[in-house]
C-alpha cells in the first residue's frame, strides 16, 4: 500500500509518502490561502523523485470548521423538520448564534411526521405538505435542504421519503439527511445537517480543488479526506459530508502518533507552536469526548477526540518573574522573533536551545542566557506538561507518552505518571502520517428492546460493519472499536440504546485495475 | 411579586441541574423555550407561597418520562400550558399559580414555561426540593394530601385525567402506564393544591434557592474561581469525596435506570473509593464499603472544573469529579418523610444518618 497524506493545518501544509508501513519522504510547506496551492506544491516536492503508484491520497483538513468558525462561504439553506405536532416551539435554528443563523437561515419548514422511541409514527408523515415544501424551495433561490425527522437514527423513513419527493420535484437540490450525521439528539443532528448543508458548496469547490491539484501534480490515485474519528470518506461523499472532516486534524496527529510509535494504547501530546493538545489513544484510535460539542457556537453531538487545548507551543513566550512558559505565544513568527532566530523574544524554544536539548537556529544568541532561568523555564513546562497529561488519563495505569509535534523536544524524557516518554522519527509530521494510515468506518447507534445485552451488541455490530462496507471498507480487515450501551432510565422492556463503531482498512482497488502511475 | 429577568432563568437552569441529584434531565431545552418567550416579550413573575391566599389554587407541572426521549421529543411550552388549563376544567375555577412538582433538573423550568403562556405568576416553592423518580416521593405525599386527579397530555390530542386512585403510589403505577403508551414522554399537571396546603407542605423558597446556586456557579466559572466551593458555600453543603469515576454500572429494572458509579479518590481522597447507587438520582453512597451519605440528603456529583452537574445517564468514566451532599428538606427527615424517601423507600437497608448531623 503507497499512499501520500496531506495535513493542510493553519501554519503549514505537511505531506508524507508512506509505502508498506514506512514514512519515505516528508515535505512542509507554507499554507496558502487558497489551500490548493499549498498542497500543489508539496504534490510537486514530493514527486521531485518518482513516488511509483499510489493508492490514494489522503487529506486531512481544518478548511470546513475554519469557514464555520470565520462566517465565509457558507451556503443559504431551506431546514425542513419533521415531527409536528411534537417538538413544535423549538424549530430549527433555535439555538444558532444570530450572526451565524442569519447568513444560512434561508427557509424554515416543519411538518407532521417522525417516529416515537418505539419506532411507532408520532402521527402519518405529512406527503402532501412535503410536495408543497420541494415545490416552493424549487420556486426559490436556494438549492440546499436539510432534512431532520423524530427519532429518525432509529427509522429514517421520513427523512428518506422527504428526499425521494424532493427528488422528483427539485432534482437540482442538495439534500442533507440528519440521520446520516448523528445520534440520538434531535436539536445537535439537525445543527449538524444545517453546516452541513451550509457547506455543500464550498465543499464541492475544495474538493475540486484537492482534485485538480492532484492531477495538475501528475499524480493518478484516488482522493479521500480524513474525518473526525480517524477514518476516511471517499472525495464523492466528501462533497456531500463535509462536517464528518471537522476535527480531522488533531485526530490524525494522534493516529500517526500511534503509527509511528507502534503502539495502539498510550498518551499522546502535540505540542505546536502555540498550543499542545493532549489526549488518548484507545487501540490505535483517540478517546472521543462524551459530552456536546460547540462549532462556532452551534451545538453539535459530532465524532470528536476527546482533547486537552493547552497554552504551551514553540513558540510560547517565557518570562522570568514569575516563571511562565505560554499561553503567550508568537506563533508562526517564531522565525522572525525567537532570539535563535535574531528575533528579541525569549521564547520555549530559545530555552531548549540553551538547555542543548534541540539544535535549531543560532545557538550563540542564547549561550549567555542565565542557567537558573533555563532550568526553570523547562522546570515550568514540565509542571504543564505533568498536570495536562494527568488530567487527560482515565485511570491510574502508568501509559507510555507519544510526543510528536514540532515542538515534541519540549516533553521532557521522564514525565510523571507515564511508564516511559517516546520522541519518534517524523513525529513533526505525524498529522500528514495520520491521514496517510486513515482506515474505514462504520458506526450505529439504536434503542434495542426486548434483546440479551450480547444479542443487542451483536445487532449492531452486523449493521457497523455494513455500513463500513458500504462506505468502502475491507471486510476481512474490519474490527470493533468501540462499543458502548446503555439501558434507558424509565423504559420498561429492557430497552438498551447500543453504539457501535467498526473500522478496518479500504479495500484496495486502484492497486488491481492498475490505474495509478506517476507521469513525471 | 418579583419579575424574572432572563439571566436568572440562565441561572436557574444550571441550579436545578445541580438540585436534580443525577436526574430529572438537563433543563438546557426548557430554557431554550424561555429564551424564546423572552425574545418575544414575555415576563414570569415569581411569588412567595407566603404570599397565596388559603383558598387559592396552585398548579402542579413537571414534565414526565425518559430524559433520553425528551432529547428528540423537545419541551414545548405549550404543552405544559395545556394540561394546566385541563385541570383547570376539572377544578371549575381559576389557579391563582403555578409551582413545580420538583426544583432538579428540567422541571425546575416547566412551571416557568406555563406561566409564559398562562399570565400566572410562579411559586417560589415545590415539593421534592430536589428530583425524585416517583409520585410518592413528596412532600404533598408525606403530607396525605390529596393526590388526584393528575392530567396527562399528548401534543396529538390526547387528554388523559387519571379520576381517582386509593394512594400517590397508585398514582405512580397507573400514571407511568399511561405515559409510556404515549411514548414514554407526557406533560403533566398533578393533583391541585390549595394556598393553604403549599404553606403548609410545599418546600419553600427553592426557585430562589436554584437560581441562587447557579449565579454563583456562572460567577465562579467567569472569574476562574472554583466553582465547587461556590456550591458548598451557597448551598452550606458538604464535600464528600473528590476523584475520577472509575465504573459506571447500569440496568434497568421496572422501567427505571438503577446502577452503581465508583469514584476513585484523588488528592486527599487518594487511596480511597467511593461507590454511589442510583434510581435515575444518586440515593446512597458509601465509602469504602461503610455508607456515608443517603437520601433524601442531596449528593450532587459536579464536574469538579465547571462545577456543572453529572446526570445519572450520561456521568462516564474518567470524568474528574467531586461529590458534595447539600442538607435534605426538613419534612423528610420527620419517621413518615424518611419512610417516603428515606433509603429504606429504595430498598436499602440502612438507617438514615445525615451527614450534616455528624459534622453538627
Amino acid at each position: 500500500m503507497r499512499r501520500i497524506g496531506i495535513d493542510v493545518g493553519g501554519t503549514n501544509t505537511d505531506a508524507v509518502l508512506l509505502d508498506g508501513g514506512r514514512v519515505v519522504r516528508t515535505i512542509k510547506t507554507p499554507t496558502t490561502s487558497d489551500v490548493t496551492t499549498g498542497i500543489l506544491t508539496a504534490l510537486v516536492e514530493l514527486s521531485r523523485h518518482p513516488v511509483g503508484a499510489i493508492d490514494g491520497v489522503v487529506i486531512g483538513t481544518t478548511h470546513f470548521v475554519n469557514a464555520v468558525v470565520q462566517r465565509r462561504d457558507l451556503t443559504r439553506v431551506a431546514a425542513v423538520r419533521i415531527g409536528l405536532p411534537a417538538s413544535a416551539s423549538l424549530p430549527p435554528f433555535c439555538d444558532w448564534p444570530e450572526d451565524l443563523a442569519v447568513r444560512v437561515r434561508g427557509e424554515v419548514f416543519m411538518l407532521e411526521g417522525g417516529n416515537d422511541y418505539d419506532g411507532r409514527p408520532i402521527v402519518a408523515f405529512d406527503e402532501t405538505g412535503m410536495r408543497r415544501v420541494a415545490r416552493r424551495i424549487r420556486a426559490s433561490s436556494i438549492r440546499s435542504v436539510a432534512l431532520a425527522s423524530i427519532f429518525s437514527p432509529l427509522d429514517p423513513g421520513c427523512e428518506e421519503r422527504a428526499r425521494a419527493i424532493l427528488s422528483e420535484e427539485c432534482p437540482d437540490a442538495n439534500v442533507t439527511m440528519s440521520y446520516h450525521l448523528g445520534r440520538i439528539g434531535l436539536l445537535e443532528r439537525e445543527n449538524a445537517a444545517l453546516l452541513n448543508a451550509a457547506l455543500i458548496d464550498l465543499a464541492r469547490a475544495t474538493v475540486d480543488g484537492f482534485t485538480a491539484a492532484i492531477s495538475a501534480s501528475g499524480i493518478t490515485a484516488p482522493l479521500y479526506l480524513t474525518q473526525n474519528d480517524g477514518t476516511v470518506m471517499q472525495a464523492e461523499m466528501a462533497t456531500a459530508l463535509p462536517v464528518m472532516s471537522f476535527a480531522s486534524g488533531a485526530t490524525n496527529s494522534m493516529r500517526g502518533a500511534a503509527f509511528l510509535s507502534g503502539l495502539a494504547d498510550a498518551m499522546v501530546i502535540d505540542v505546536g507552536g502555540t498550543t499542545t493538545d493532549v489526549g488518548e489513544l484507545r487501540r490505535g484510535f483517540p478517546r472521543e469526548a462524551n459530552s456536546v460539542v460547540e462549532v462556532g457556537g452551534v451545538r453539535t453531538l459530532f465524532r470528536m477526540p476527546d482533547l486537552l487545548s493547552l497554552g504551551l507551543g514553540g513558540g510560547s513566550v517565557v518570562e522570568a518573574d514569575p516563571i511562565a512558559v505560554g499561553p503567550k505565544s508568537v506563533g508562526y513568527r517564531l522565525i522572525d522573533e525567537g532570539l535563535v532566530f535574531g528575533g528579541r523574544t525569549l521564547t520555549a524554544t530559545d530555552v531548549a536551545v540553551a538547555a542543548g536539548i534541540v539544535r535549531i537556529g543560532d545557538g550563540e544568541a542564547v549561550s549567555r542566557l542565565p542557567r537558573d532561568l533555563v532550568g526553570r523555564a523547562l522546570d515550568k513546562a514540565r509542571a504543564i506538561i505533568e498536570d495536562s497529561v494527568d488530567r487527560m488519563k482515565t485511570d491510574a495505569r502508568e501509559l507510555p507518552l507519544i510526543a510528536v509535534g514540532g515542538a515534541a523536544f519540549l516533553v521532557p524524557d521522564r514525565v510523571a505518571g507515564t511508564s516511559r516518554v517516546i520522541h519518534v522519527p517524523h513525529g513533526d509530521c505525524a498529522n500528514a502520517v495520520g491521514a496517510a494510515i486513515a482506515q474505514i468506518s462504520g458506526e450505529t447507534d439504536q434503542i434495542y428492546r426486548d434483546l440479551s445485552r450480547e444479542e443487542a451488541i451483536a445487532a449492531a455490530e452486523a449493521q457497523a460493519r455494513e455500513r463500513a462496507v458500504a462506505a468502502g471498507g475491507d471486510p476481512e480487515t474490519l474490527q470493533t472499536v468501540d462499543v458502548e450501551d446503555m439501558p434507558l432510565a424509565y423504559l420498561p422492556g429492557n430497552a438498551l440504546r447500543v453504539r457501535v463503531r467498526v473500522a478496518g482498512e479500504m479495500a484496495s482497488t486502484a492497486g488491481q485495475n492498475g490505474s495509478s502511475s506517476v507521469s513525471q | 411579586m418579583k419579575e424574572l429577568a432572563l439571566d436568572d432563568i440562565e441561572a436557574l437552569a444550571v441550579g436545578a441541574w445541580i438540585l436534580g441529584t443525577g436526574g430529572g434531565g438537563s433543563p438546557y431545552l426548557g430554557l431554550l423555550n424561555m429564551r424564546r418567550h423572552y425574545a418575544e416579550g414575555r415576563r414570569v413573575s415569581l411569588m412567595s407561597p407566603l404570599d397565596l391566599a388559603a383558598e387559592d389554587w396552585v398548579a402542579v407541572v413537571s414534565n414526565m418520562g425518559a430524559p433520553l426521549v425528551g432529547q428528540e421529543r423537545l419541551a414545548d411550552s405549550r404543552n405544559i400550558a395545556r394540561t394546566v388549563e385541563i385541570q383547570e376544567g376539572l377544578l371549575g375555577t381559576k389557579f391563582r399559580a403555578v409551582m413545580p412538582l420538583e426544583i432538579g433538573g428540567g422541571n425546575g423550568i416547566q412551571p416557568l414555561m406555563a406561566a409564559a403562556h398562562l399570565g400566572l405568576p410562579v411559586v417560589d416553592a415545590d415539593t421534592m426540593g430536589r428530583a425524585y423518580p416517583e409520585a410518592q416521593m413528596t412532600s404533598v405525599a408525606v403530607g396525605d394530601l390529596r393526590p388526584y386527579p393528575c392530567v396527562l397530555y399528548d401534543p396529538r390530542g390526547i387528554e388523559a385525567v387519571v379520576t381517582k386512585v386509593p394512594s400517590w403510589k397508585w398514582m405512580e403505577r397507573v400514571s407511568r402506564r399511561i405515559c409510556v403508551e404515549l411514548g414514554s414522554i407526557a406533560s403533566t399537571c398533578k393533583a391541585p393544591r390549595t394556598g393553604r396546603e403549599v404553606r403548609d407542605w410545599g418546600i419553600h423558597f427553592t426557585v430562589t434557592k436554584a437560581i441562587a446556586l447557579g449565579r454563583r456557579v456562572r460567577e465562579a466559572q467567569r472569574r476562574h474561581d472554583d466553582p465547587v466551593a461556590a456550591i458548598l458555600d451557597e448551598g452550606q453543603g458538604q464535600p464528600l469525596f473528590r476523584g475520577k469515576v472509575v465504573d459506571v454500572a447500569r440496568r434497568t429494572t421496572e422501567g427505571y435506570l438503577r446502577g452503581r458509579a465508583a469514584i476513585e479518590g484523588l488528592d486527599e481522597d487518594r487511596g480511597s473509593r467511593l461507590e454511589i447507587a442510583f434510581q435515575n438520582e444518586w440515593v446512597v453512597a458509601w465509602r469504602d464499603e461503610a455508607p456515608i451519605a443517603m437520601s433524601p440528603d442531596l449528593i450532587c456529583v459536579l464536574d469538579t472544573v465547571s462545577g456543572e452537574a453529572f446526570g445519572t445517564e450520561t456521568v462516564g468514566y474518567g470524568r474528574r469529579v467531586s461529590v458534595v451532599v447539600l442538607p435534605a428538606p426538613s419534612v423528610f427527615l420527620t419517621p413518615k418523610g424518611l419512610e417516603h424517601v428515606g433509603p429504606r423507600a429504595f430498598g436499602y437497608d440502612l438507617e438514615y444518618r445525615s451527614v450534616f448531623n455528624e459534622s453538627g
